[in-house]
C-alpha cells in the first residue's frame, strides 16, 4: 500500500476514478503513514475517524458519479483553520480545548470538493515562528536528517503541515503565510509551497494572527497538486470583506512549461552579505534553468528590501497585539481565576500564551501605545507603501521574480533561540512579497551538500498566480527534484 | 536600553499580562534589543508617503441590511469557561 503514499493528487484522482483503489484505502494508506511518522510530532490533533467516514463518503459520491475535484484525497489541516466538531488549537496552550461550532471557508470548500481530513497539523502558536519550535505541543521534527543525524527543524510556521506532505504521509496540506510561512516550511522540507495574492482565500475561520499579511495557501509535492488544491479553496467569501471579488482562473492550465519571450527578475538587493555559498549557487542555477527554457534574464532592484524585517516586525506584532486580546479567558479557550476580573485576564494569558507570543504581544502594545504609535506604526506603514511601491516598479520591467526561499537549508532544533531576532532572519527573503500582498511560491530545486533540500521562490504580480504557476512549473521541471527524506527510504526499505 | 523593566511591567500591564520581577528582567533585554533593532527604519526618508494599511484596492461591498445569522445562544456558549442560564460567567465587576 506504500505506493498510495507516494502518488500525486493528480495521479490519485486518476487512480480513484478508474477504480484502481478506493477513497477508503487511500485513506487507509495515509492514515497509516501518519502513524508511522508518529515520531515527527506534526500533528496536534489526528482524525482517522473522520478521514475513514469521508472517504467512504466519497467512495459512494464516486460510485454515483458526483465526484468533486479532490474527492477521496487526504490532507493535513493546519491547526488555525477552525474545523467544526474538531478541537482547533493554532498550536496554543489558551486553546487547548477549543472546538469551533463553524467551518472555515477554506476547509469547506476543500470538504465540498471531497477532500478528506486526516487531522490538525501542528505550527508555530498562532503562526508565530520560523522553526515549529513555538508549539506548546511541542516541535515538530523535519523528515529529513543532516549527515550528523540531528533532529532539525521543518520550518515554520506550517511546520506540521511541511513535515507532514514531505514524509509521504498526506497528499498535501493548507497553510497560513503571514512573512513566509508556507514558503519557508515548503523550502526546508523539499515540497512545494504556495502563498497566493493576499485576499485570493478567504480568511473566514482562520484564526487571526496579522490580518493584513494573513493569507491562506497550500502545500503539496508538486506545482499541479499545488494547483489542484489552491482551485478548491480559493475564491470570492462574503464572510470576509477582504477577500476578492475576482474569478479564480484555472492554476493548473497555467502549468504549460512555456515561458519563452517572458522577463524574470533578479532583484540584486537579495544578495546579501555573509549568504551561504550555496544558496548563491542554487539561485544561479534557477537562473540558467529559466535562460534555458527561453526566458530573459533582466536585473531588478527593490531598494527597500533591507527595510522589510524591521516594517514586518512592526506591523505583524501590532495586528497581533489587537487580534489576539481576545483571548481573555471569558468566552472561549483557558481560564485561570483570579481575585477580580483584571487578574483573571492577566493570570489566564500569562498561563495560555507562549514566550515568543507574549513578546509579540508586547512589541505590539509598545509600538501602538499612546506617543509611539506614530514613530513605530505609522512609520512602519509608510516604508510598507515603499516597498510595495518597489514591487509595482520592477513589475513593469519583469512578468516574474526569482529569489531563494530561504538564506539557509533546515536547521537544528535549539538553534537560534538564543535571540529572537536570528529566527525572523530566516524570513528575509519571504517577508518583502507578503508585505507587497503577492503571491509566491517555494519550488525544491537541489539538496546543499549536507543533503538537504534547498527551495527557490518565484514571486508574481498580484492576482498572476498563472505566471507564479508558469514559472514555478519549469523549475520544477528542470530541478527534477526526486530526492527523499531519509525515514521515507528506510521505511521504503 | 530603550525599555527598561518599568516600561515593561507598565506594556505588560497594557495587554494585560501577569508578569513577575524574573520575568520582567528576563523580557526587557529581549524587548529593548527587537526595539533598537526596528529602529532602523528612522533613516528611511516617508516624507509625503501615505501610510499603506491594506494591500488590496477592494472597495468595502455593502451587503442588503438584514439579519443573516443569529438563534444560535448554545453554539455562542458551546466553549465559554463558565456560563449560566446563557450567560458568560465572570467575576463581579459592580460593586
Amino acid at each position: 500500500m506504500s505506493d498510495l503514499t507516494h502518488m500525486s493528487i493528480a495521479g490519485a484522482l486518476k487512480g480513484l476514478e478508474s477504480k484502481d483503489f478506493t477513497a477508503v484505502e487511500l485513506a487507509q494508506a495515509h492514515i497509516d503513514a501518519v502513524e508511522a511518522a508518529k515520531d515527527l510530532n506534526a500533528f496536534v490533533t489526528e482524525t482517522p475517524e473522520i478521514a475513514l467516514k469521508q472517504a467512504a463518503e466519497s467512495d459512494k459520491r464516486r460510485a454515483d458519479s458526483k465526484a468533486g475535484a479532490l474527492d477521496g484525497i487526504p490532507l493535513a489541516i493546519k491547526d488555525l483553520f477552525c474545523t467544526e466538531g474538531v478541537q482547533t488549537t493554532a498550536s496554543s496552550h489558551i486553546l487547548e480545548g477549543f472546538v469551533p461550532q463553524y467551518e472555515s471557508t477554506v476547509t469547506a470548500n476543500l470538504f465540498r470538493e471531497g477532500a478528506v481530513m486526516l487531522g490538525k497539523a501542528s505550527l508555530d502558536e498562532f503562526a508565530m515562528g520560523s522553526g515549529n519550535t513555538h508549539s506548546y505541543f511541542g516541535n515538530v521534527i523535519n523528515p529529513w536528517k543532516g549527515e550528523d543525524g540531528k533532529p532539525l527543524v521543518p520550518g515554520g510556521s506550517s511546520g506540521g503541515s511541511a513535515a507532514i506532505v514531505a514524509a509521504r504521509a498526506a497528499m498535501g496540506a493548507t497553510g497560513t503565510d503571514t512573512g513566509g510561512s508556507i514558503r519557508q516550511p515548503a523550502s526546508f522540507c523539499g515540497i512545494t509551497g504556495v502563498k497566493p495574492t493576499y485576499g485570493r482565500c478567504s480568511r473566514w475561520g482562520v484564526i487571526a494572527f496579522a490580518s493584513s499579511l494573513d493569507q491562506p495557501g497550500v502545500l503539496a509535492r508538486s506545482t499541479e497538486d499545488c494547483a489542484l488544491l489552491l482551485q478548491s479553496m480559493a475564491g470570492h467569501d462574503p464572510k470576509d470583506s477582504t477577500s476578492a471579488q475576482k474569478d479564480v482562473p484555472d492554476f493548473a492550465a497555467a502549468i504549460t512549461g512555456d515561458i519563452k519571450g517572458f522577463k524574470i527578475g533578479i532583484p540584486k538587493e537579495y544578495r546579501m552579505d555573509g549568504m551561504p555559498d550555496e544558496i548563491e549557487k542554487l539561485w544561479q542555477q534557477g537562473v540558467e534553468w529559466i535562460k534555458d527554457a527561453g526566458a530573459d534574464i533582466v536585473d531588478i532592484s527593490l531598494p527597500h528590501t533591507k527595510y522589510a524585517l524591521a516594517t514586518y516586525y512592526i506591523i505583524a506584532p501590532a495586528e497581533a497585539s489587537s487580534n489576539l486580546a481576545r483571548y481573555d479567558g471569558v468566552r472561549y479557550g483557558l481560564r485561570e481565576e483570579g481575585e477580580d476580573l483584571r487578574a483573571m485576564y492577566e493570570k489566564t494569558r500569562a498561563a495560555g500564551f507562549g514566550d515568543e507570543v507574549k513578546r509579540r504581544i508586547m512589541i505590539g502594545t509598545y509600538v501602538l501605545s499612546a506617543g509611539y504609535y506614530d514613530a513605530y506604526y505609522i512609520k512602519a506603514q509608510k516604508v510598507r507603501r515603499l516597498i510595495s511601491e518597489d514591487f509595482t516598479k520592477a513589475f513593469e520591467q519583469c512578468d516574474a521574480l526569482l529569489t531563494p526561499t530561504a538564506p539557509s537549508a533546515a536547521f537544528a532544533i535549539g538553534e537560534n533561540e538564543d535571540d529572537p531576532i536570528k529566527m525572523y532572519l530566516n524570513d528575509v527573503f519571504t517577508v518583502p512579497a507578503s508585505l507587497a500582498g503577492l503571491p509566491g511560491m517555494s519550488v525544491p530545486a537541489g539538496l546543499n551538500a549536507d543533503g538537504l533540500p534547498l527551495g527557490l521562490q518565484v514571486i508574481g504580480r498580484p492576482w498572476d498566480e498563472e505566471t507564479v504557476f508558469k514559472v514555478g512549473g519549469v523549475l520544477e521541471e528542470k530541478a527534477a527534484f526526486t530526492a527523499l527524506p531519509q525515514s521515507v527510504i528506510r521505511k521504503a526499505a | 536600553m530603550s525599555m527598561d523593566k518599568e516600561t515593561v511591567r507598565k506594556v505588560a500591564g497594557l495587554a494585560r499580562i501577569q508578569m513577575d520581577d524574573a520575568e520582567l528582567e528576563t523580557m526587557a533585554p529581549q524587548l529593548s534589543k527587537i526595539i533598537d533593532w526596528i529602529e532602523q527604519l528612522a533613516e528611511v526618508d516617508t516624507d509625503n508617503v501615505e501610510p499603506l494599511a491594506n494591500v488590496v484596492n477592494i472597495n468595502l461591498a455593502l451587503r442588503e441590511d438584514k439579519i443573516t445569522d443569529g438563534d444560535c445562544a448554545d453554539k455562542v456558549l458551546a466553549n465559554a469557561p463558565e456560563d449560566v442560564q446563557g450567560f458568560f460567567v465572570v467575576s463581579k465587576v459592580v460593586e
